[in-house]
């Protein structure tokens, strides 16, 4: 019995009829496109987007040259060189980050025992040239320097929760 | 000055050229709208829009692909037949483009009135299979051989139950002409082929989807497994070439549905007494209803490109000969009786 009911619904094409039914119905139904440059999706204030460099309210770079996001960094895309600064303190004397190499995944912004390194909201930038992509420590501190009241906002928000 | 341009009408030569020029050139822009629809209606199905950027509601959309694939380069691949890998897309766009010299738009508007159009149009999809051959044979690039492999076995294996559905309507029309195969079904809207020829309409069709390699028998194309198939080496016009070819193809296989199954030109209306609809001139036979019934099949072509994932190569195999040859066959014993029982109003003996 079940083989013949399963050759009369192979034979005049039940399983083909449903399935148009179902494809059928989604040509009418509203369309969920979001039309990106002039609408967006919302964002978390987790977004992990471009790298930035924080420095405290006295102007003070916040990296101490510990060297754990190197440390931790899956795709080995940030390279640190540090020194004895003349007051005796230990900072970075180079910090680089390969955007080309890194997958964003958080893990330096987590490492970080000061807040330094951070990962922002920005998502829209681009290389016109080799190296445009390679974020020294200036390219780092100069996006902290731009967006520092958003990062500030979005730790803020996150704050509850770390 | 009318006279003139009359008197140079009448010129054999000139009056087929203007012909050609009139049934190719709506032809080429459907096809161009026809990638647009495509395109649309499956984003449409997948909750998407579709493009829409260039034009208002992207309706320049065909018209910027078909701009940038003129102007894109060839590349021959090292170790191409260049001649066979010219000819190939020739041959397909050729063929696809000579079939339509023999379908009606009317009683009276059809190119070359041939007695045997039917035998004529199978003829002409199958040489436009070699198209596909010569492609892959020429690309040197196993890709593409392995799509040609898959794409002869297809279009042949489909081709005998497509043969056999034809055979159906020759047989209840007794004619291979189209024009008159329409006029047989002439009468009302039950007098059309689809109700007595049911399961070989449904046959018809479905081999159709599969001898022009649309979903879900693109194994030709099988993006997963051999990239895009036979024409996985051509770029620019070449390729454009190919694809016009297919929806050529699909409109071809689209609008012979109409013609040969539900009555091409004739209206659904007619005979009808209710309302006075069949004297209304809703009832007149006209090529809107050829084109609007053309459209219904083109439109089930991409919705079932939206709707099922492709066959397994083997499904396909044992689909066209223990599927659709039997049945067909069978069906074909079924018209001979239902001749023999005089069933009206198709099998009467006029």
């Amino acid at each position: 019995m079940r083989h013949l009911t399963q050759f009369i619904n192979s034979l005049f094409l039940a399983e083909l009829f449903k399935g148009l039914s179902v494809t059928g119905k989604y040509l009418f139904k509203k369309k969920i496109t979001v039309q990106y440059p002039e609408e967006k999706t919302p964002q978390s204030f987790r977004f992990r987007g471009l790298h930035a460099l924080r420095r405290y309210a006295n102007g003070e770079e916040r990296c101490i040259a510990c060297k754990l996001c190197e440390a931790i960094c899956p795709a080995l895309a940030i390279s640190i060189e540090s020194e004895e600064r003349n007051d005796g303190t230990r900072r970075t004397k180079s910090y680089d980050i390969d955007l080309t190499k890194c997958i964003f995944c958080g893990f330096c912004e987590e490492s970080c025992p000061v807040d330094s390194i951070v990962e922002t909201r920005i998502f829209e930038y681009h290389g016109e040239e080799r190296g445009d992509l390679l974020m020294t420590k200036e390219k780092l501190l100069a996006v902290g320097d731009k967006y520092e009241q958003q990062i500030a906002a979005d730790r803020a928000q996150d704050a509850p929760y770390r | 000055m009318l006279d003139l341009i009359l008197s140079i009408y009448e010129i054999p030569v000139i009056n087929i050229l203007v012909k050609i020029i009139v049934i190719l050139v709506p032809l080429l822009l459907t096809v161009a709208y026809f990638t647009y629809a495509e395109r649309k209606i499956i984003g449409y199905m997948q909750v998407r829009i579709g493009p829409n950027r260039v034009g208002p509601r992207g309706w320049l959309q065909p018209i910027a692909d078909a701009m940038k694939l003129m102007f894109k380069e060839i590349i021959f691949p090292s170790g191409a037949n260049k001649v066979l890998f010219t000819i190939a897309p020739t041959l397909a766009i050729a063929t696809a483009l000579a079939a339509w010299a023999v379908v009606p738009f009317g009683s009276q508007m059809v190119l070359a009135d041939l007695n045997v159009a039917l035998l004529y149009i199978l003829a002409m999809t199958s040489i436009g299979v070699y198209g596909v051959i010569l492609a892959g044979w020429s690309s040197n690039s196993k890709y593409a051989i392995m799509s040609t492999l898959r794409t002869a076995a297809q279009v042949v294996s489909y081709e005998i139950a497509m043969g056999f559905a034809l055979v159906g309507v020759v047989m209840a029309a007794r004619s291979l002409n189209i024009g008159e195969i329409v006029e047989g079904q002439s009468g009302s809207i039950w007098g059309w082929y689809m109700w007595p020829l049911l399961p070989l309409f449904v046959i018809y069709f479905i081999s159709g989807v599969a001898e022009t390699n649309r979903a879900p028998f693109d194994v030709a194309e099988g993006e997963s497994e051999i990239v895009a198939g036979f024409h996985v080496e051509y770029s620019g016009i070449l390729f454009a070439i190919f694809f016009l070819a297919e929806y050529a193809n699909m409109i071809l296989i689209s609008i012979m549905a109409a013609l040969l199954f539900m009555g091409g030109w004739l209206s659904p209306f007619e005979g009808v007494s209710f309302l006075g609809l069949g004297s209304s001139f809703l009832a007149a036979s006209s090529i809107v209803w050829l084109l609007a019934k053309t459209a219904i099949f083109m439109f089930l072509f991409l919705w079932f490109r939206a709707t099922f994932p492709r066959y397994r190569y083997d499904q396909i195999m044992r689909l066209g000969w223990k599927v659709f040859i039997p049945v067909t066959i069978v069906w074909i014993y079924v018209i001979g009786i239902m001749y023999y029982m005089q069933i009206a109003p198709w099998f009467v003996k006029g």
